[in-house]
């Protein structure tokens, strides 16, 4: 899911590009109270490219709305690109040394060897 | 809402697929069934920390405790193991019951990024004892208080329980330990030369002063 993808990022370079080779669309119940409390703690920019490169950004603009918590449209399409799209198949890519971390049945990995620490 | 009464999650916890065959070096034991039902039944009725919030489990494996709180409403789960077939595994699980609201990560523990501090509002987790590689239960302790802004859930062996307090004393964190509980470890490796091991363990609460 997008959540972990930006913050993800994290683990070398920041943010990681993003191949996504196989999606899958999870229906999910939409928890409005939990979506409200997630956004002021993500990274809106990263999340909001990442969604627009494999296309999910819905009405998302790259500016965070005012005022999103009594915003349920918005919300609903946070909730969806965070939620329910899920990258199964995939790669994601250190911006800086190109490495990639591979997406298998949804869970990216991100192990590095000794020698690359 | 009413939370899942006991009896109840514990008997769809045992229905939790556990690991193919076990690594020793990660000491992967699963979680037994009635263990992660009481623990998290305790932390939602006397601390009401699983319904609705965010959860992470630190050291996944098979997700006894990542199911268990999903179906304990948890808003949404986050697993992370350093073990990808045990994540698949995981993820089979969790699919059983038709969750969504989750997702798996594998990577190293104890080098979670800044992005994930206080990220969560409570982590669970059952933490390598550090009986094979010594020091890993502080070592996850010191991530999952990172990762979490509420509060940290972890079973520790009670022979440890000074060691541990010590641990949370020195981070200025407040430890409670909340149960005590006997683990009934079935022979699941070679060298266990009893059938099953009976190990007492603590629960304990971790929270930011």
């Amino acid at each position: 899911m997008l959540t972990s993808r930006c913050l993800k990022g994290v683990v070398t370079g920041y943010p990681l590009g993003i191949v996504a080779k196989e999606i899958k669309i999870q229906e999910s119940e939409f928890n409005k109270d939990f979506i409200t409390r997630l956004i002021p703690k993500l990274d809106w920019n990263v999340f909001w490219s990442t969604a627009k490169q494999i296309g999910y950004e819905g009405s998302l603009t790259q500016q965070i709305i005012a005022d999103y918590e009594n915003n349920e449209n918005f919300l609903k399409d946070v909730h969806h690109a965070l939620v329910e799209v899920d990258i199964f198949e995939g790669e994601l890519i250190c911006p800086e040394t190109n490495r990639k971390f591979p997406i298998t049945d949804g869970i990216p990995n991100m192990l590095i060897k000794d020698n690359e620490l | 809402m009413a939370c899942m009464k006991l009896n109840k999650l514990e008997q769809y916890l045992q229905d939790i697929e556990t690991f193919d065959c076990p690594k020793i070096k990660l000491e992967q034991y699963m979680t037994p069934p009635h263990i992660a039902a009481c623990m998290l039944h305790t932390i939602q009725s006397s601390f009401e920390d699983i319904e609705d919030k965010m959860v992470a489990d630190l050291g996944c494996g098979s997700g006894m405790l990542l199911t268990g709180s999903l179906l304990m409403d948890a808003a949404f789960c986050s697993g992370f193991d350093i073990d990808p077939g045990a994540l698949r595994i995981c993820a089979k699980n969790v699919s059983e019951f038709e969750f969504t609201s989750y997702d798996l990560l594998a990577c190293d523990i104890t080098m979670l990024d800044e992005k994930f501090y206080n990220l969560y509002d409570t982590v669970v987790m059952n933490p390598p004892f550090g009986t094979s590689s010594k020091g890993m239960d502080v070592e996850f302790l010191k991530s999952a208080m990172n990762i979490s802004s509420g509060s940290v859930y972890s079973l520790h062996k009670s022979s440890t329980r000074d060691y541990i307090t010590s641990k949370a004393r020195q981070w200025h964190v407040k430890n409670q330990v909340i149960a005590e509980l006997r683990f009934n470890l079935p022979h699941s490796y070679s060298f266990h030369k009893k059938k099953t091991v009976d190990i007492a363990v603590d629960l304990h609460r971790f929270t930011h002063t």
